[in-house]
C-alpha cells in the first residue's frame, strides 16, 4: 500500500506531493473548531446553499472521517468534531508491532499533520464560509486543494487499510492485499489443480508458439469467477495474440463479451472477456498499459464490438487505442476536460 | 435530369419514436438513407463513477436507474457479482422470489416493447392493451416492494421484503389471464397484412454479423444462434425449470418481434413452474456479514436481461466500495449495430429498425 502512496504522489504532478500530502490529511483534527465557527457565520448572514449539501455527504460517510473529500475539506469538518480526533489514533496501536514498513508512513502523516495543515487550509475555509462568488484565483487554490486532499485520501487510505487487516490478525490477508494491488489478483493458486487449468497451460503454450514467445506476461485462473482462465497479454503483441483467439480452432472466440477499462493507479488496464459459444468456454484477457500516455493496439478489426466500447474507456479513462477508427468521446460532451473515471480525477468545476 | 442533393435530417433527442434521448443524424439522398450517426450520453449519469464512492447496497438504486423498463434484472446482476465474490448463499425462498420478479419484468419489459414498437410503426391500440397488461405487473411489484418502477428490491444475499399474504395467487391469476392475452395479442396483430409489410425482410442481418457486433438477446437470436444465458450458463435457480429457447432464423424486425412475443410465453411457463414449487415458508436473506466487504479480486458475472446479455464486472480491493465497478449493457453493445443497418434502407425504415433493436436509453448512457 505505501508503495501505491509513493507512487501516487509522483504522479499527481506536484514536486512536494510527498510532503504535502501528510499536510493536507490533518485539516480535519484540529480545524473543526474555526471551521464550525466560519460555517456557522455565513449561515448567520445569509442562507448558505451548500452548507445542506456538505452535511447531507459527510453524514453518508462517518466512518471515513479521516478522509477529506475532494474539494470542500472546510464545510466538511462541522459535523465530525468527536470523531476526527480519534481517526488518527486508531490504526497506530495494532498496526505498528506487527508491519513496520507500511504504517510508519501512516501514522506520521497523521500525527506531524497538524501544525503545517492550519496555513494552507485556513484561508480556503474562510473564502467557503464567507464569500458567495469566487474569482478565478480562488477556484485555482481550491484545485489545488482538491489535488491535496486527494493525496492525502489515499495516504489514509493505506493507513487505515493495514490498520483494519492487523486488527483482525489476518496478517496475510494484508499480504496477499498488497500482492494484489501490486500486481493484478489472483498470483496465488488455487490449493487443489482446477479443471481449467490444463486449459490455461495450453493456452498459454499456443500463445506462445504462435505469437510470440514473451506474449503471455502472466496466467492466472480467477478463484472468484469459477476459476476462469486470465491471460495477461503485452501490449505489442496483442492484436496479433487477438486474430489467434479468434480465429485458432483450439480457442474460437468469435464473441466478445465485454471490455473494461481499470486504473489500478500503478498502471492502466484493458479486461476482455472472450466467448467461445459452442465450448461455452470464457476466458479474461488483460492488456496492461502504462498511466502516462496509456494506449493499447485496437481490436475493432477482430471484434466489431469492440468500436464503441472502446470508445468508452477512450473517453472515461483516456486510454488511447491506436488503430481505432473513429476514436473520439461518446458518452461526455466533446468538450469535456479531463477522464473522469482516472483515479486521479479532478472536476474542471469542483462546484458543480 | 432532376437535381437533387444531399440532405441532413436531425432526429432527436427529443423524439417519440427514439424511446429516449437518443439523436440520429441522418443524411438523406432522396429517401435513401446514406449515413447515420448516432450521438448518445444524453442521459449519462456517471453511474459508474458514483458507484466507486458509495457501497454495494448503496449501489442497488443506481442499477434500477440504468435499464429503467428492466431493474429487478439490474439489481440481480450486481447482487450475484457481490455474492460471487463473497461465496453468499441465498436461501431457497429468495432465490424463488428473485426468479419470479426477473421473469415478471421480462414479461412486463417485452409488453412496454411490444406496444410501443407498434406504436412508432402506426398501430395505436396495441399499445393500450399492453399498458393495461404491463400495469397489472407493476401493481403486483408495487405491492411487493412499494415502487412501481424503481423497485430496489434485492439484496446481497436474498431480497428485502418476503411476498405479502395472497401475493403468490394473484401473481397464478395473472399468469393465467396473461396466456389467453398473448393469444389475442396474437390475433390481434401477428397476422396483419399492413404489420407484415412494415416487418418482413426489413432490417436483416446473419448471425455471423450478430456475433461480429457482439449482440446478444432477442437481436441474437433472431439469426437462428440458440443462446439464452438462462440455458447456457445458467443463474439463479433457472436450472431446475422447463422452457424453450425461441429463435428465429432470417434475423429481420419480423423475427425479432416473433422471438420476444414467445419468449412472453416461455416467462409464462417458467412462471406456472415456479408458481407451483414455490417453498411456503422460509428465509428471505442469507447469513451476510453486517459489512460488505468482498476480498481482494475481480469477478465478471452476466445474466440475461430481456434486452441481451446484462454484465457486472467488479475490482475489488477488499474495501466496501468497488474499486471499479463496470456495467455490460446489452443496448449500448446492441445499438452499434444501426448505422450498418439503416446505409441504403428508406427513411420509413429507420423507425421500424431502430425499435426492433429494443434499447433503453438510460442504459445505453448508463
Amino acid at each position: 500500500m505505501s508503495e501505491e502512496q509513493k507512487q501516487n504522489g509522483a504522479r499527481s504532478g506536484e514536486g512536494e506531493a510527498q510532503a504535502e500530502a501528510p499536510a493536507a490529511a490533518a485539516p480535519q483534527a484540529p480545524e473543526s473548531a474555526p471551521a464550525t465557527e466560519s460555517a456557522s457565520r455565513a449561515d448567520g448572514a445569509k442562507p448558505a446553499d451548500e452548507q445542506p449539501k456538505a452535511v447531507q455527504e459527510s453524514a453518508e460517510t462517518p466512518r471515513q472521517a479521516a478522509q477529506p473529500q475532494a474539494a470542500d475539506e472546510s464545510p466538511q469538518a462541522p459535523p465530525q468534531p468527536a470523531e476526527a480526533p480519534q481517526q488518527p489514533a486508531a490504526p497506530q496501536p495494532g498496526v505498528e508491532p506487527k508491519h513496520t514498513a507500511t504504517p510508519q508512513p501512516a501514522g506520521e502523516t497523521q500525527q506531524s499533520a497538524p501544525q503545517p495543515a492550519a496555513g494552507p487550509s485556513q484561508p480556503a475555509a474562510t473564502a467557503a464560509g464567507e464569500k458567495r462568488p469566487l474569482t478565478d484565483e480562488e477556484k485555482e487554490a481550491r484545485r489545488q486543494a482538491a489535488l491535496a486532499a486527494r493525496a492525502a485520501k489515499l495516504a489514509a487510505q493505506g493507513g487505515a487499510a493495514a490498520g483494519a487487516a492487523a486488527g483482525a490478525a489476518a496478517g496475510a490477508r494484508a499480504a496477499a492485499g498488497g500482492a494484489a494491488a501490486a500486481g493484478g489478483e489472483g498470483t496465488q493458486e488455487p490449493p487443489k489443480p482446477s479443471p481449467n487449468q490444463p486449459k490455461l497451460d495450453r493456452a498459454v503454450q499456443l500463445l506462445k508458439e504462435l505469437v510470440a514467445e514473451d506474449a503471455v506476461e502472466e496466467a492466472t485462473l480467477n478463484p472468484f469467477n469459477d476459476d476462469m482462465p486470465t491471460l495477461v497479454i503485452r501490449g505489442e503483441h496483442w492484436l496479433k495474440a487477438a486474430q489467434t483467439l479468434r480465429d485458432h480452432p483450439e480457442f474460437g472466440f468469435r464473441y466478445l463479451r465485454n471490455v473494461a477499462g481499470v486504473d489500478h493507479e500503478t498502471h492502466m488496464e484493458v479486461v476482455y472477456h472472450l466467448l467461445n459459444m459452442d465450448s461455452g468456454d470464457t476466458y479474461c484477457v488483460k492488456v496492461r498499459t502504462n498511466r502516462d500516455n496509456p494506449s493499447v493496439p485496437s481490436v475493432v478489426s477482430v471484434w466489431a464490438t469492440a468500436n464503441w466500447q472502446e470508445r468508452e474507456i477512450y473517453d472515461l479513462l483516456g486510454i488511447v487505442f491506436p488503430g481505432h477508427p473513429d476514436l473520439r468521446r461518446i458518452l461526455l460532451p466533446d468538450d469535456w476536460v479531463g477522464h473522469p473515471l482516472r483515479k486521479d480525477y479532478v472536476p474542471l468545476d469542483p462546484e458543480v | 435530369m432532376i437535381r437533387t442533393e444531399e440532405l441532413l435530417l436531425n432526429v432527436g433527442p427529443q423524439h417519440p419514436s427514439t424511446h429516449g434521448v437518443l439523436r440520429l443524424i441522418v443524411k438523406l439522398d432522396g429517401e435513401i438513407i446514406t449515413h447515420v450517426e448516432p450521438v448518445i450520453g444524453y442521459l449519462h449519469r456517471g453511474t459508474e463513477k458514483l458507484a466507486e464512492s458509495l457501497n454495494y447496497t448503496q449501489i442497488i438504486p443506481y442499477t434500477d436507474r440504468m435499464d429503467y423498463v428492466s431493474a429487478m434484472t439490474n439489481n440481480y446482476v450486481l447482487c450475484y457479482a457481490v455474492e460471487k465474490m463473497m461465496g453468499i448463499e441465498v436461501p431457497e425462498r429468495a432465490q424463488f422470489l428473485r426468479l419470479i420478479v426477473m421473469e415478471l419484468q421480462r414479461i412486463a419489459s417485452h409488453l412496454v416493447w411490444w406496444g410501443t414498437y407498434l406504436l412508432d410503426i402506426g398501430a395505436l391500440s396495441p399499445f393500450l392493451f399492453a399498458f393495461n397488461d404491463r400495469e397489472r405487473i407493476l401493481q403486483l411489484f408495487n405491492e411487493l416492494c412499494g415502487a412501481r418502477l424503481t423497485y430496489n428490491y434485492m439484496r446481497v444475499g436474498g431480497v428485502k421484503w418476503d411476498a405479502p399474504e395472497g401475493w403468490i395467487d394473484k401473481v397464478k391469476a395473472f399468469v393465467k389471464d396473461m396466456k389467453g392475452r398473448l393469444d389475442e395479442y396474437h390475433n390481434l396483430v401477428s397476422g396483419n397484412e399492413i404489420f407484415l409489410a412494415r416487418v418482413k425482410g426489413i432490417g436483416a442481418y446473419d448471425a455471423e454479423t450478430a456475433i461480429q457486433y457482439g449482440l446478444s438477446g432477442a437481436n441474437l437470436r433472431c439469426t437462428g444462434v440458440k443462446w439464452d444465458l438462462r440455458k447456457n450458463e445458467p443463474y439463479c435457480i433457472y436450472d431446475r425449470f422447463d422452457f424453450d429457447i425461441p429463435v428465429g432464423k432470417n434475423g429481420d424486425c419480423y423475427d425479432r418481434y416473433y422471438v420476444r412475443t414467445e419468449e412472453i410465453r416461455q416467462s409464462l411457463r417458467i412462471l406456472e413452474q415456479a408458481l407451483e414449487q414455490f417453498p411456503p415458508e422460509g428465509e428471505t436473506m442469507g447469513k451476510v456479514p453486517r459489512a460488505i466487504r468482498p476480498p481482494a479480486g475481480e469477478v465478471y458475472v452476466r445474466i440475461e436481461s430481456p434486452r441481451g446479455e446484462i454484465g457486472c464486472y467488479i475490482v475489488s480491493k477488499g474495501k466496501a466500495e468497488p474499486y471499479r465497478i463496470k456495467f455490460r449493457r446489452p443496448s449500448f453493445v446492441n445499438l452499434q449495430i444501426l448505422p450498418k443497418l439503416l446505409v441504403g434502407e428508406s427513411m420509413t425504415n429507420l423507425v421500424t429498425i431502430l425499435g426492433g433493436i429494443d434499447i433503453v436509453l438510460g442504459e445505453v448512457d448508463c
